[in-house]
C-alpha cells in the first residue's frame, strides 16, 4: 500500500470518528463542532482527490456557514437545566451505545465481503476538461436549479420569521 | 476502471458506508430536531464523498465537482429551512422533542 493510500485511510478513519462524536456528543454545541470537523476532514480528502473547487465550497459553506446556522439555532433555543441534562444524557446513552458496535460489525462484514470490480471495462472520462466548462457548458441547467433553490430558501426563511413576529 | 482506481474507490466506499450508518442511526434513535438535522447532514456528506470518489476513480473529476457543488447548495438551503422550522416549532411548543409534537397529528 502506498503512503498516499495510507494517508487517505487515516483521514477517512478520523472522519468516521468525528462523525461518531457529532452524533454521540453530550451537548448539541459539541455535536455541531464534530460536524464541522467532519466537513473539514472531507475538505482535505477532496483536495487529495484533485477537486479544489468543491473542497473550497465544502470548507466555506459546510464547515463555516452551516456551523454558524446550527450555533445560531441552538443559541435561540432554551438551554436545559443541570438535572435535565443528566437525565437526557443517560437516556441518550442507552439508545446510542449500540452505534459503535453496529459500525464495527458493518466494517468487519464489509471487509470480508470482497466486492468484485464490476466497472473494469467502464469508459474512462477525460480529466482535462475544466470544472467551469462542465458547470457552465454541459450542466448549465443545474445553475438555474441552484438559483431557484436559493430563492426558495430565502423566501422560506422570510415567511418563517414573519410568522414568528406576529 | 483500473485496479488501483478500484482499490481507492473501495476504501472510500467502505468509510462512506460507516458515515451513512452513523447518520441513519442518528435519525432513527434521536428525539431532538437539531440532532435529526445533524444526522441528515451526515447522510448528505456520505453521498458527497462517494460522488467525489467515483468521479476520481473514473477520471471524471470535473463532472463530480460540478455535481458536488450542486449538492452543497441543496444542503445549505435544507439546513436553513430545517433550522427555521425547528425554531418555529420551539416557539410554539417551547420544546424540540419530536414526541411532543402532538399538534402535527392529522
Amino acid at each position: 500500500m502506498t503512503s498516499d493510500m495510507t494517508m487517505n485511510i487515516v483521514l477517512l478513519f478520523a472522519m468516521t470518528v468525528s462523525a461518531l462524536w457529532a452524533v454521540m456528543a453530550r451537548s448539541l454545541l459539541k455535536g455541531t463542532i464534530g460536524l464541522a470537523l467532519t466537513s473539514a476532514i472531507i475538505t482535505i480528502l477532496m483536495f487529495r482527490l484533485n477537486a479544489p473547487l468543491a473542497a473550497v465550497f465544502e470548507l466555506s459553506v459546510c464547515a463555516g456557514l452551516i456551523t454558524v446556522i446550527f450555533v445560531s439555532a441552538i443559541s435561540l433555543t432554551k438551554p436545559l437545566t443541570h438535572k435535565e441534562i443528566e437525565c437526557a444524557a443517560r437516556d441518550r446513552m442507552k439508545r446510542f451505545i449500540y452505534l459503535p458496535v453496529i459500525i464495527v460489525i458493518a466494517a468487519v462484514v464489509l471487509y470480508y465481503l470482497r466486492i468484485p470490480n464490476y466497472f473494469a471495462k467502464a469508459i474512462m472520462g477525460d480529466t482535462a476538461i475544466d470544472v467551469r466548462t462542465i458547470l457552465w457548458g454541459i450542466r448549465h441547467f443545474d445553475i438555474f436549479g441552484q438559483i431557484a433553490l436559493m430563492i426558495a430558501g430565502a423566501l422560506g426563511v422570510v415567511i418563517l420569521f414573519k410568522e414568528a413576529n406576529k | 476502471m483500473t485496479q488501483s482506481a478500484w482499490q481507492l474507490f473501495s476504501i472510500f466506499g467502505f468509510f462512506t458506508v460507516m458515515l451513512f450508518i452513523a447518520g441513519a442511526y442518528c435519525i432513527l434513535a434521536t428525539r431532538g430536531l437539531i440532532r435529526t438535522i445533524i444526522g441528515i447532514e451526515l447522510l448528505i456528506k456520505a453521498a458527497t464523498l462517494l460522488v467525489m470518489a467515483a468521479g476520481y476513480a473514473s477520471g471524471r473529476i470535473a463532472l463530480a465537482q460540478s455535481i458536488v457543488i450542486t449538492i452543497i447548495v441543496i444542503e445549505v438551503v435544507f439546513v436553513v429551512i430545517a433550522g427555521g422550522i425547528s425554531l418555529s416549532i420551539f416557539r410554539h411548543n417551547n420544546d424540540l422533542d419530536v414526541r411532543r409534537l402532538q399538534k402535527l397529528k392529522g
